[in-house]
């Protein structure tokens, strides 16, 4: 059981990343990226959408007919993101004023279709919440990353804005990471986050490359000193 | 009825089942929440009409003391447009509306405007546009302090000619690399106070009674 829920948090954050390795969702990742704080607030919105839609699918899975099965996941994430949006706008009225922009997004997300799909029509609810939770961990992480690979390349700062989401105070979050940078307008345009997200799927398969190339070597060298000891 | 039609029956009635299950989700979270979103639109409303005119200022019940006016070229409105009107025991103070400037670097600006009895702005709020980020985007008050040099304005201060950015011989900055944005906030602006120049009487003069509820 405890294994299960290993590969379940190594699938979602790194192994099978919905944003690095299926390549999911990157209509709203690629259009909200361009800083950190942006990203953080879709990250957060994505992350909670999932954890929903995993949790009901895993929950109806044994009385949704198969033939129809897609109409019905559409219905249940379109209602839930709508939920979401309407609760926000009521309890939390000043993050929605930030984020409300973004929540419609979530429904064009195929990520959480594809979970829906891949994960929580075949598993019961406990698995499935962990899935979406790590999932939606995984998309968030990559979206903040490109969010601050954009922002420090675009206009030199990190955290900037960051009061619209923690309120006043957090106005002296932002981090001025270049002095008196003038800008770098494409790394903030579309064009900045389709190469951005290019650089970090690099470098992932890089790091993948080399820790499969020392699994291997270790081994081969394993092997080696097994046949000299025989 | 053949097996094959008593199955697609039955899975047409899981599929409603499940549309009626989702429609009611969203139909009892839209009740619950109702009231408090418009609540809290009312109060954000008010919010940023108390930015331009300070509370302190009018005594009126501002959200209900509006009058609806039709789409004008004068304000590049194409839907109606609200005015709420500010007044201290009766004695109107300022009038509030969104005005649009249509020649942004990408479409349409859309501008809160607060000015005063005197012909003076109380202030100026860009409310939606979609300029370039990092470049047009300082018309916003969040990312730079451009907006609010309109406060105290009117169209004797500057003189009409000065009512340009630098670049046109005016008297307002213009940002590095942008300089249409700015240019087509200003002209919205100048319009705007003609516009309440010209109708300023009857702008105060009809009351309507709104109800939020």
């Amino acid at each position: 059981m405890t294994e299960q829920y290993q590969t379940i948090i190594r699938d979602g954050l790194w192994k099978n990343n919905p944003a690095l390795v299926q390549l999911l969702g990157l209509c709203p990742l690629l259009a909200v990226s361009n800083t950190v704080i942006n990203g953080l607030g879709l990250g957060f919105a994505t992350l909670l959408t999932l954890v929903a839609s995993n949790g009901l699918i895993s929950l109806f899975r044994h009385h949704i007919p198969d033939e129809v099965r897609l109409p019905v996941f559409v219905m249940i994430i379109a209602s839930i993101v709508t939920a979401i949006e309407l609760s926000m706008s009521a309890w939390f009225h000043e993050l929605y004023l930030i984020l409300g922009i973004f929540i419609p997004l979530i429904v064009t997300n195929c990520a959480i279709t594809g979970r829906a799909e891949a994960f929580a029509a075949r598993n019961a609810v406990g698995p499935a919440l962990v899935d979406g939770f790590m999932m939606g961990l995984g998309f968030a992480a990559v979206l903040i990353s490109l969010g601050a690979l954009r922002e420090i390349i675009g206009q030199g700062t990190l955290f900037s804005e960051a009061h619209l989401m923690f309120g006043e105070s957090a106005r002296y979050f932002k981090i001025i990471i270049i002095e008196d940078y003038r800008g770098f307008l494409m790394a903030i345009l579309p064009p900045g986050a389709f190469i951005g997200l290019g650089l970090i799927v690099a470098l992932k398969n890089v790091i993948d490359t080399r820790q499969t190339a020392k699994i291997t070597a270790s081994r081969d060298a394993t092997q080696a000193d097994n046949s000299a000891l025989q | 009825m053949n097996t094959i039609q008593k199955h697609i029956l039955s899975i047409g009635l899981m599929l409603a089942v499940f549309a009626i299950g989702s429609t009611s989700l969203v139909v009892i979270t839209e009740n619950a929440t109702r009231d408090k979103i418009a609540d809290n639109e009312r109060q954000t409303l008010l919010n940023a009409i108390n930015i331009l005119v300070p509370a302190v200022n009018y005594n009126n019940d501002i959200l209900s003391d509006t009058l609806e006016i039709v789409p004008t070229k004068a304000l590049s409105t194409t839907t109606a447009t609200t005015v709420y009107r500010a007044r201290q025991n009766e004695h109107a103070i300022a009038a509030i509306f969104t005005s649009i400037a249509p020649n942004g670097y990408n479409g349409k600006i859309t501008l809160l405007i607060g000015i005063y009895q005197t012909g003076e702005l109380a202030g100026v709020r860009v409310i939606t546009h979609k300029e370039t980020p990092g470049l047009g985007d300082k018309i916003d008050e969040r990312k730079s302090n451009w907006i609010t040099q309109f406060s105290g304005l009117s169209l004797s201060n500057p003189k009409s000619s000065q009512w340009a950015v630098k670049k046109d011989g005016g008297q307002f900055d213009q940002f590095t690399g942008a300089t249409i944005t700015p240019r087509a906030v200003i002209q919205a602006i100048k319009n705007a106070l003609h516009y309440f120049e010209q109708h300023q009487n009857t702008l105060f003069e009809q009351r309507t009674e709104k109800h939020y509820d």
